[in-house]
């Protein structure tokens, strides 16, 4: 009961909002933006902040050999300092031979199975999560710039209508809530942009570092839709349509968030 | 994970007399011991029980923590530098497992 109460209460607190200022006249802010200083003041040391646990496991795991030929993320791509710079700021990115759209997640793991030989990690695992934090964090402070059109244009079409699309049992879309009510208080929180330029980041509610896929699918339970899974088409047509309504935010992995 | 991955930060040099910060975090669940699994199952309690510091020998913290403390437990500190000598920061957790790590200070 208690729990349909919530939901009551955040269907009629939605509908009583007045339907205003979508993104085109509204500065896009980052999630960072609504944090209270002491959470800003964390996400900004790099020892206090708990995500840089798993940016440091990262970059063991960028040296450790996988696979039947011993290679590992550094055999090919040497010094990540330089080679990593400014990758996770392009992505999510189609590859140009299959035309697939590729996030950070997939693509490590893509680079795992062709290049290694070696066993995919799983999604959500602390090791994909450490490679992607690390690999992510080498771009950190400088700003989103994803590819939207050519070959990537059907997948940002699909993540806009993904993200306007009215979904669930509270038949709400993404634009509902972080479009129209950025900003303004959702109980006990501020409601962000919903951009993913943080992630993978330190969610206080997980206690532990996260994806964005976990994010969304966070957001699809609020909202009592389907949760797609880690990694789905859905989720990644709407990934990249985010990270260009994050463009020229800088990155900020790992972000630390509520 | 192989290793619980420590971060650990404080001046490798300093003055004798001088007021040293150090910042510590271990990576470790804090697992309370009230929560259960998917099947209802109790998932066992461990938390880390312990910090203790000893700079050059000599003890300079020691940290009991509770259930209540968040996962990966940080912890920021000050010390007075005396003589050049080895920080050793030891963790122990419920599951009896010891997490050992130094870090050396040149005092001059």
């Amino acid at each position: 009961m208690k729990q349909i109460g919530c939901i009551l209460r955040l269907a009629i607190a939605l509908c009583a909002l007045p339907v205003a200022g979508v993104a085109a006249d509204q500065t896009v802010h980052p999630g960072t933006y609504y944090l209270s200083e002491t959470m800003k003041k964390l996400q900004n040391d790099d020892v206090a902040n708990p995500g840089m646990l798993w940016v440091s496991e990262g970059e063991e795991l960028w040296e450790r050999p996988a696979g039947p030929e011993q290679k590992s993320c550094a055999s090919c791509h040497q010094r990540a300092e330089e080679t990593m710079k400014g990758v996770a700021a392009r992505y999510p990115a189609v590859a140009e031979a299959s035309g697939e759209l590729f996030n950070l997640e997939k693509r490590i793991n893509h680079c795992r199975t062709t290049h290694q030989k070696a066993e995919p990690l799983a999604y959500e695992s602390d090791e994909l999560l450490a490679l992607t934090a690390f690999v992510a964090h080498q771009s950190r402070g400088l700003p989103m710039n994803v590819r939207t059109n050519g070959t990537a244009e059907p997948y940002f079409e699909a993540g806009r209508k993904r993200f306007h699309q009215k979904l669930g049992q509270l038949n709400l879309s993404c634009a509902q809530c972080h479009d129209d009510n950025a900003g303004r208080q959702l109980r006990g929180d501020t409601i962000s942009h919903g951009l993913g330029n943080g992630y993978p980041a330190y969610r206080l509610e997980w206690q532990t570092l996260g994806s964005l896929h976990r994010r969304l699918r966070a957001c699809s339970y609020g909202v009592r839709a389907v949760q797609f899974d880690y990694g789905s088409p859905e989720y990644l047509s709407l990934e990249l349509y985010l990270a260009k309504r994050a463009e020229g935010l800088a990155v900020e992995t790992p972000a630390v968030r509520k | 994970m192989a290793r619980a991955p420590v971060r650990i930060s404080m001046p490798s040099e300093a003055k004798k007399g001088e007021i040293i910060d150090i910042k510590a975090i271990l990576r470790h669940p804090m697992e309370t011991g009230y929560r259960v699994d998917r099947v209802g199952k109790k998932i066992p309690r461990n938390i880390v029980t312990e910090l203790v510091v000893t700079y050059d020998g000599v003890e300079v913290l020691r940290w009991h923590l509770q259930p209540g403390v968040a996962a990966n437990p940080f912890i920021g500190f000050s010390t007075v530098a005396t003589n050049t000598g080895e920080l050793v920061f030891t963790w122990t957790d419920d599951a009896g497992t010891v997490i050992s790590e130094s870090r050396t200070l040149t005092v001059t």
